[in-house]
C-alpha cells in the first residue's frame, strides 16, 4: 500500500512537472496569433460593469464596457462632443421638435445575424416604453425615465409622466419617433447607451426572463449577466464574462457594417486601486487604463508610456447649502466666499495640465456658455468687506470634503479643500473641516443638504446645456437649499424650445441669472486622462469619455 | 471522535442564533435602513415606502426576525445591492479563490515556518534562530497591504517575474470544473492553466502567509524548546534511543500541539487579511468583493460573510480538535 501509494504520487509530480515546463510559456504565447502580432488589447477599468445590457444602467463602466458591442441611433464624433448619425445617417424633427425622423443606415447586422431595420428601432422603443414592475424602478430605468419620462403604465405616483408617444417603422430605412412635449434632452438622448438598439430576437429572450424583486433587493435578469443572449450591431460582440476573474471579453465582429475593428479580442479587465492599474500598465500586463491620478501622469510619460488627455467636459464646484447655515442665505456672504477663494491657484497647483478655471456652472466647451456672467475675482480685502457689510464678521462655518476619492473632476480632494480653506480663513472665515468617506456617506449628506460647504462635479452625458444646469437648478434641491423661482424658470425656459438657436440663448440668459444669483462657486473645468502603453496606437480620446476602441491597434 | 464532531455540530446552532440576532439589530440599526441601501441615491420617497411594504419592514420587529432566519436556515442569503445578483451565487463564484488563496499561504506558512521554528529551537542562538527570531517579528510588525506592495513593486513592477494582478492571464481559456483554477488545470490537463493560476498565487500568497508564517516560526521554536528541556527526552535520550527517533516522535509531536491551536486561529483569520491582500492584486476573490461590498453598503452581502467567518471559524475550531485528539491520544480519552 505504501509502495503503491508514493509510486503514484511520483507520477504525478512527474506529470505535473513535465506538463509545467512544456507550457510554461503558454500564457505568453497566447495573446499572439500565428503570425507573431499582438491581437488581444487589455484595458484595466476602475470598476466592474454592472449590466451587459445598458438599458439597465446608468453607470460609465457599463457603457465602456457596452458601447464597443452596442450603437444608438446618434453618436458623438470620434473625439469630440457633436452629435453625428449613428445608426442613423441622417435625422430631422419638425419644427416644434416633437417629431422626430431617422434615416437609418442600410446594410446592418446585428451580432446574432438578425437585420437591422426601422422596424427593430421601435421594437426597442417599445419594449423601454412597456416596462412593468420592477423596471420602473429609477434605480433600473435610470436613463429611460430622464429622457423619455415615464411608461406606457406608470405603476408609482412619484413615476414621471411619459413624454415618449410613439415609434413607427414607415419604411424598411425610415423610423419616426413622436413625443409629447420638445425637451432638451433630446436629440441628445438619442445618443445615450441606455438606448442603443438590441436585436429583435433578442429583445424577445430578454422579455423572458424578468428582474424581479424578491426578498429583499432588484435582481438584475440573467441574460445581463452572462454573454450569450445580448446582441448590438457594435464592431466588437460580447462573449464571455468571467466575473470571478472580473473580465469581459469582446471579440471582433466580422459583419460589422463600418470599418472593422483592427484588435482581434478586447479585454476589459477591473482592476480597482488607482495604483493597481498604473503598476499593472508598467509591469505589461495590461495595454491601458483609465482614471489616471494627475500625479502620476508626468512620471508615465517620463518612462514612455501616452498619456493623452481629453477634451474638457466636466465642472468642479464649492457647493454652499443655504439651509444649513443661515449665514449663506445673504447674498453678500455668498460673494465673499467667492471672492475669498483664489481660484487661478486651485487650478494650477492641483488640477491636471489644461485645466480652467470656470465662470459659470458649464464648461466652455457646452452650447450655451456665456461670455457675459458676473465674475468674482481673487480678492481678499473684497471679501473681508463684503462679510463686514453682511454683519457676518466672525463667521464659523461647516465645510465637508470627501476622503479615499478621486473623480475625473476632483483629483486629490484633501488637497483642494486645505487650499479653500486656508483662502477663506485668510478672509476671516472660520472652517471647521468635516472630513467623510466618500460612498455613501459624503454622497447622502451632501444630497440630504447637510452639509454647509461642500465640494462636488459633474461630467456631462451630452453636450447641451440643461444636462448642466438643469442637473442642479432646475427646481428646489435639498443640496443647495434654497428656492428661486425666477431662477428656476430661466434654467427651465430652454429646456422645452425645440429651436437650437433660441435654445442656447435661453441657456446663456440661464447661466447669467445663476452667476448673479450665485448659489456656489463654480470653480474649474478639467481634462481626465487615459493611459496607454508605448506600442498602441490610442483611439481618439473623447472629452465624453466615450472612446471607440475599434480604433486602437499595434504598432 | 463521533460524539466530540456531533457535539461540536450541535455548539453551532446557540452561536449562530445569537449571531443572528446582533445582525438582525444591527441591520435594523442602520442608517436610512435597507430601502435607501438597495434604491441609491435617486429614490423617492414613495419608491422607499414601496419596497419597504415589500420587505414587511412596515411589518413588527419580532416578526421580521424570524422571517430572517427563515431566510438564512434556507441559505437563501438575499439578493447584492451592487450586482443585483444572489448573494449565495456571488459567494459560490469568488470563495474557490479565497480559499486557494488562503490554503496556499498556510502551505507556505507551516511548510517554512515548522522546520525553521524546530530547526531555531535545536540550534538556539545561532545564526538561523536569530535570523529566524528577527524574521519573524518583521513579519508580524509590517502591514500585509505594506508587504502586499512592496512585493508587488519589486516582483512584478520592475522585475516582471510575476503578473502584478489578477487570478489568471488573459486568453487563458480554462474549463471551470470545481472553481479552484490550480486543482482545475490538473485535473482537466490544461497545466498551463494551473500553472498560470500559480504564477498568479505566488505574490498574494507569500504576503498573506507573512504573519500567520512569522506566528509559527516562534510558537513550533518556544514549543520544542520546552519539549527539550522536559524529563521524558532526557529519561529518552539516557535510555539509548536513537537521537532521531527522540526528536521527531517524542519532541516533535508534543511541540505540535499549541502549533495546530495556532494553525487554526491563524486560518480563520487569513480570511481578513485576505481583504487587504486581495485587493493589490485585484485576486477576484471573495476579499476584494467584501471591500467593494463595505463602500457600497451592501448589507446582504456583508451579513452573508459574517455568518460564513463564524461558521468558519467554529469548523475550523473542530478540525483542530480533531488533530489534537489524533496527535496526542490522552485528548481522546477525557
Amino acid at each position: 500500500m505504501r509502495i503503491l501509494r508514493s509510486r503514484a504520487a511520483r507520477a504525478i509530480t512527474a506529470a505535473l512537472a513535465v506538463g509545467l515546463i512544456a507550457t510554461g510559456c503558454a500564457s505568453e504565447r497566447d495573446k499572439e496569433d500565428s503570425k507573431g502580432e499582438k491581437d488581444t488589447f487589455v484595458f484595466g477599468a476602475p470598476g466592474d460593469p454592472s449590466s451587459l445590457d445598458p438599458a439597465l444602467a446608468s453607470d460609465g463602466e457599463t457603457f465602456r464596457v457596452t458601447r464597443q458591442a452596442f450603437e444608438a441611433l446618434l453618436e458623438h464624433e470620434s473625439g469630440g462632443s457633436k452629435l453625428v448619425g449613428g445608426l442613423a445617417e441622417t435625422w430631422e424633427s419638425n419644427d416644434a421638435g416633437t417629431v422626430w425622423t431617422f434615416n437609418l443606415r442600410k446594410g446592418v447586422k446585428f451580432h446574432d445575424g438578425e437585420a437591422f431595420n426601422a422596424a427593430a428601432v421601435c421594437a426597442n422603443y417599445d419594449h423601454w416604453f412597456n416596462w412593468k414592475g420592477t423596471y420602473q424602478s429609477s434605480a433600473v430605468s435610470y436613463y429611460w425615465q430622464t429622457i423619455m419620462g415615464g411608461f406606457a403604465k406608470n405603476e408609482d405616483k412619484e413615476t414621471p409622466e411619459a413624454n415618449y408617444k410613439s415609434c413607427t417603422a414607415k419604411d424598411e430605412n425610415t423610423a419616426v419617433i413622436e413625443v409629447k412635449k420638445p425637451s432638451a434632452n433630446l436629440p441628445g438622448g438619442f445618443s445615450l447607451q441606455a438606448l442603443a438598439i438590441h436585436s429583435p430576437k433578442a429583445l424577445k429572450a430578454y422579455e423572458a426572463q424578468e428582474a424581479t424583486a424578491k426578498g429583499d433587493a432588484i435582481t438584475y435578469p440573467k441574460y445581463s449577466q452572462e454573454a450569450g443572449t445580448v446582441a448590438g450591431t457594435g464592431p466588437y460582440k460580447i462573449t464571455k464574462w468571467n466575473k470571478g476573474n472580473k473580465e469581459v471579453t469582446l471579440q471582433r465582429f466580422d459583419d460589422y457594417w463600418g470599418e472593422k475593428a483592427k484588435v482581434k479580442n478586447l479585454v476589459i479587465r477591473t482592476i480597482d486601486t488607482e495604483d493597481g492599474r498604473r503598476q499593472a500598465l508598467q509591469a505589461g500586463d495590461i495595454d491601458g487604463y483609465d482614471l489616471v491620478a494627475p500625479a502620476d501622469v508626468k512620471t508615465l510619460e517620463g518612462e514612455g508610456f501616452q498619456v493623452p488627455t481629453r477634451g474638457v467636459f466636466n465642472l468642479f464646484y464649492l457647493g454652499m447649502t443655504q439651509e444649513k447655515n443661515p449665514a449663506l442665505k445673504k447674498k453678500e456672504v455668498r460673494q465673499a466666499i467667492a471672492h475669498a477663494l483664489d481660484r487661478e491657484n486651485l487650478v494650477k497647483t492641483q488640477l491636471p495640465e489644461g485645466g480652467k478655471v470656470a465662470t459659470q456652472f458649464m464648461p466652455d466647451t457646452v452650447e450655451g456658455y456665456s461670455e457675459g456672467v458676473k465674475t468674482y475675482a481673487y480678492d481678499t480685502a473684497k471679501a473681508k468687506s463684503l462679510l463686514k457689510a453682511a454683519g457676518e464678521s466672525g463667521l464659523k462655518i461647516e465645510f465637508c470634503y470627501p476622503t479615499e476619492v478621486t473623480r475625473p473632476y476632483m483629483p486629490a480632494p484633501q488637497d483642494l479643500f486645505e487650499l479653500m480653506k486656508a483662502d477663506l480663513e485668510k478672509a476671516g472665515i472660520t472652517v471647521t473641516p468635516k472630513p467623510m468617506k466618500w460612498a455613501p456617506d459624503y454622497l447622502d449628506a451632501t444630497e440630504a443638504g447637510s452639509c454647509a460647504l461642500h465640494m462636488l462635479g459633474w461630467t456631462g452625458d451630452f453636450n447641451d446645456g440643461y444636462n448642466f444646469i438643469g442637473t442642479w437648478f432646475a427646481e428646489y434641491d435639498k443640496q443647495w437649499g434654497f428656492r428661486n423661482k425666477a431662477l428656476f424658470d430661466a434654467v427651465n425656459a430652454g429646456s422645452k424650445v425645440a429651436d437650437e438657436a433660441e435654445r442656447t440663448a435661453a441657456y446663456k440668459k440661464a447661466n447669467e441669472a445663476i452667476m448673479a444669483y450665485l448659489p456656489g462657486v463654480p470653480i474649474s473645468s478639467s481634462p481626465p486622462a487615459i493611459a496607454f502603453a508605448k506600442n498602441v496606437n490610442p483611439p481618439k480620446v473623447s472629452p465624453l469619455t466615450q472612446e471607440n476602441f475599434a480604433e486602437i491597434s499595434f504598432k | 471522535m463521533l460524539r466530540l464532531v456531533v457535539r461540536r455540530l450541535l455548539q453551532l446552532i446557540p452561536t449562530l442564533l445569537g449571531l443572528s440576532v446582533l445582525l438582525f439589530l444591527w441591520l435594523n440599526r442602520l442608517p436610512g435602513g435597507p430601502a435607501s441601501a438597495i434604491l441609491g441615491e435617486r429614490a423617492t420617497e414613495a419608491e422607499v415606502a414601496r419596497i419597504n411594504r415589500a420587505l414587511g419592514l412596515d411589518q413588527p420587529l419580532y416578526i421580521q426576525y424570524w422571517r430572517f432566519l427563515k431566510r438564512i436556515a434556507e441559505l437563501d442569503l438575499g439578493t447584492s445591492v451592487q450586482t443585483g445578483q444572489p448573494v449565495w451565487d456571488e459567494f459560490t463564484l469568488r470563495f474557490p479563490a479565497t480559499v486557494e488563496l488562503s490554503v496556499a499561504a498556510m502551505i507556505i506558512a507551516i511548510v517554512v515556518g515548522v522546520p525553521l521554528g524546530y530547526f531555531a529551537a535545536r540550534k538556539r542562538g545561532g545564526w538561523l534562530d536569530v535570523t529566524a527570531v528577527s524574521g519573524s517579528l518583521v513579519g508580524i510588525c509590517v502591514p500585509v497591504f505594506f508587504l502586499a506592495l512592496i512585493l508587488k513593486g519589486i516582483f512584478a513592477v520592475n522585475l516582471g517575474l510575476f503578473p502584478s494582478y489578477g487570478r489568471q492571464s488573459t486568453g487563458i481559456n480554462a474549463t471551470d470544473v470545481t472553481g479552484f483554477a490550480v486543482l482545475d488545470g490538473l485535473l482537466t490537463g490544461e497545466f498551463d492553466a494551473s500553472w498560470d493560476a500559480i504564477s498568479h498565487l505566488v505574490l498574494p500568497a507569500i504576503t498573506l502567509a507573512s504573519i500567520p508564517l512569522a506566528v509559527i516560526v516562534r510558537m513550533t521554536r518556544a514549543s520544542v524548546l520546552e519539549v527539550l528541556g522536559e524529563d521524558y527526552v532526557r529519561t529518552a535520550e539516557s535510555k539509548g534511543l536513537r537521537r532521531r527517533v527522540v526528536r521527531e516522535r517524542h519532541v516533535l509531536r508534543n511541540a505540535m500541539l499549541p502549533v495546530v491551536t495556532a494553525v487554526g486561529l491563524l486560518t480563520g483569520s487569513l480570511l481578513s487579511g485576505a481583504v487587504l491582500t486581495e485587493s493589490v492584486f485585484s485576486f477576484g476573490g471573495i476579499g476584494s468583493f467584501i471591500r467593494t461590498a463595505i463602500d457600497g453598503r451592501d448589507y446582504p452581502v456583508l451579513v452573508g460573510f459574517i455568518m460564513f467567518i463564524a461558521i468558519t471559524y467554529v469548523l475550523i475550531n473542530l478540525l483542530v480538535d480533531v488533530a489534537y485528539s489524533l496527535i496526542d491520544p490522552r485528548v481522546r480519552v477525557h
